[in-house]
């Protein structure tokens, strides 16, 4: 340490260089800075945006359910998607064809048809179920294909438009996320899965212990985005009549005809929930990337820059 | 186990990728406690004949035995049965083996790759394991280093971490691929150290090597491997100093 600190005799002096001069940014930034003000002002001035109507809204009782069920859709769609979608993942990467070439098959499916077309669909199912008895109830049942039935209900009572539509979009993320599963297992090197089996590991030990855990750098940043475009694809379900965030909003303004003003509550929620999840992807990412790389928020940047004492000036920049 | 006359047992061992044939009849036996040490020109098979051993790689015709089983399969009469996959990882639990490149965990710490096996293979208690790392972390150096993640360490203080992690499981039989051709030069002592202490130890080892020092000091037998057979065998002094076959001849006074 000290011998990096001393100045040597002789040593030449720090080069104190005239920086170089960005006016084309400073430029760029003066435009950036006028069209700002102006959008701002724009904003904040037309009276068409009815502002004090957003403030009225903005926590109404009806547009908070509407979060709210958005937020559970969400979620639930996405527990779906994620839990099939590594079920797919590892079956499209099991050694029996047969197997694979299912969730290839599912794949296909559901990534090439249109969501909403899945949603409506799904929604409508159960005119699929065959009718029973003296009032034709549609009914569902469990048991085995060809063999006897276990248990009967009423397609009605259980597809719902809620159901359809948490079944609709977790069904259709389950193919996305397949792929984002098997592209991060397959980042894994072999040299890891062969280091866990030489030291007695069984398959399902291997890949929960050792692959998916290292796979999950690599699924996590898009998992995240996933899940925030899951957020607004799910306002989708408001054409099956899923009184979401943007549904509540539309009743309102179907009753009041303040489009924009409400539209703008469902815009500021829906900006709202995917900062929230930004932040949360955030430190999944850093907490699966340990042992890699180590990420610092912006808040610790900044403390990190306000402590390291800079050369007040000179030095090489 | 001690009474017997041999740890591993190679007959007519054969191995094919495809169509290449890449081992094409190894015969030979390790006695327990014996520090067998192989070398050969790249492509000769030698690792492939390392990962037969502990059934990373299927043999296609011959028997290979660790101990008194076959490896990978049972026989019954005339019959061969392929074991099951719980079979073969409790067979593997009883050989240890160490990799050219490390392959240490590197979502976990030294301490914890050291730790993984026993307590997710053996489910050992996690406090008597711990205890146990610790002392095998001590024992190849790195105390001061439990707690480092992979990506933190020097290549050889990750292949010591990847020693001790193969000896966690209390291995009976040690395989070592190349341990040191990943390493810079000034940091293969310490790791050629770790695996002579192995050896005065009692340990039966298996090494994979292009270290001709490590062979003659610390090697029991050697033997030379080309072109999928064993050309040259016989203790490590002799060889390197009078090879018999003039592959032997022709390799060793390209490295030596």
């Amino acid at each position: 340490m000290a011998l990096k600190d001393e100045v040597r005799p002789g040593r030449p002096e720090n080069i104190r260089a005239v920086p170089v001069r960005h006016y084309g940014r400073w430029i760029a930034t003066a435009v950036l800075v006028y069209l700002g003000v102006w959008l701002a002002l724009g904003v904040a001035k037309n009276p068409n945006f009815e502002w004090n109507v957003v403030g009225q809204y903005f926590t109404s009782s009806t547009v908070l359910d509407g979060l709210d069920l958005t937020l559970r859709i969400t979620f639930a769609a996405m527990f779906i998607g994620i839990v099939g979608g590594v079920i797919l993942a590892v079956m499209r990467l099991s050694p029996n064809p047969l197997v694979s070439g299912s969730a290839w098959l599912y794949i296909w499916f559901f990534r090439g048809t249109p969501v909403l077309v899945q949603i409506l669909a799904w929604n409508f199912i159960s005119v699929l179920a065959p009718k029973v008895g003296p009032t034709k109830i549609p009914e569902f049942g469990i048991g085995i294909p060809f063999g006897p039935t276990f248990v009967h209900f009423n397609a009605n009572n259980i597809i719902t438009p809620l159901v359809a539509g948490i079944l609709a979009l977790g069904l259709n993320e389950a193919a996305y996320m397949s792929e984002i599963v098997r592209a991060g297992i397959l980042s894994v090197e072999t040299g890891q899965s062969e280091a866990a089996q030489a030291l007695g590991m069984t398959r399902l030990l291997v890949l929960g212990r050792i692959v998916l855990p290292q796979a999950m750098r690599i699924i996590i940043p898009p998992t995240g985005n996933e899940t925030i475009s899951m957020l607004k694809t799910s306002s989708l379900v408001s054409v099956i009549a899923v009184s979401d965030l943007l549904y509540s909003v539309q009743i309102i303004y179907g009753r009041t005809f303040q489009q924009i003003p409400l539209l703008m509550v469902a815009v500021l929620w829906y900006l709202m929930m995917t900062s929230v999840l930004s932040v949360g992807q955030f430190y999944l990412e850093r907490y699966f990337g340990r042992g890699i790389a180590q990420r610092q928020t912006m808040l610790e940047k900044l403390w990190a820059n306000l402590r390291t004492v800079r050369p007040a000036s000179g030095g090489i920049r | 186990m001690s009474d017997q006359e041999y740890m591993v047992k190679a007959e007519g061992v054969h191995k094919s990728f495809g169509r290449l044939e890449v081992l094409k009849g190894i015969d030979l036996t390790v006695k327990p406690q014996e520090v067998m040490c192989i070398i050969g020109p790249s492509g000769s098979g030698k690792s492939t004949f390392l990962r037969c051993i502990n059934h990373l790689e299927k043999i296609n015709a011959g028997r290979l035995w660790v101990g008194d089983s076959l490896v990978g399969y049972r026989q019954k009469g005339d019959k061969i049965f392929e074991l099951h996959e719980k079979e073969v990882a409790a067979q593997r639990q009883e050989i240890g083996m160490v990799f050219q490149r490390f392959n240490l965990f590197p979502h976990m710490t030294a301490l914890e790759n050291v730790m993984e096996a026993p307590i997710r293979v053996k489910k050992e208690p996690k406090q008597v394991v711990r205890e146990w790392a610790l002392t095998l972390l001590g024992q190849v150096g790195l105390s001061d280093k439990a707690s480092s993640y992979p990506s933190q360490l020097s290549g050889g203080q990750q292949q010591r971490v990847a020693i001790a992690r193969a000896l966690a499981m209390r291995p009976k039989l040690m395989l070592f691929d190349e341990p040191t051709s990943a390493l810079d030069p000034e940091l293969v002592g310490d790791v050629l150290e770790a695996m002579k202490q192995l050896a005065l130890g009692g340990m039966t080892m298996i090494v994979v090597t292009h270290e001709m020092g490590f062979a003659r000091e610390v090697g029991d037998s050697l033997v030379f491997m080309d072109y999928g057979v064993v050309l040259e065998q016989g203790h490590p002094r002799e060889i390197l100093a009078n090879p018999q076959h003039p592959r032997t001849q022709d390799f060793l006074s390209k490295v030596l």
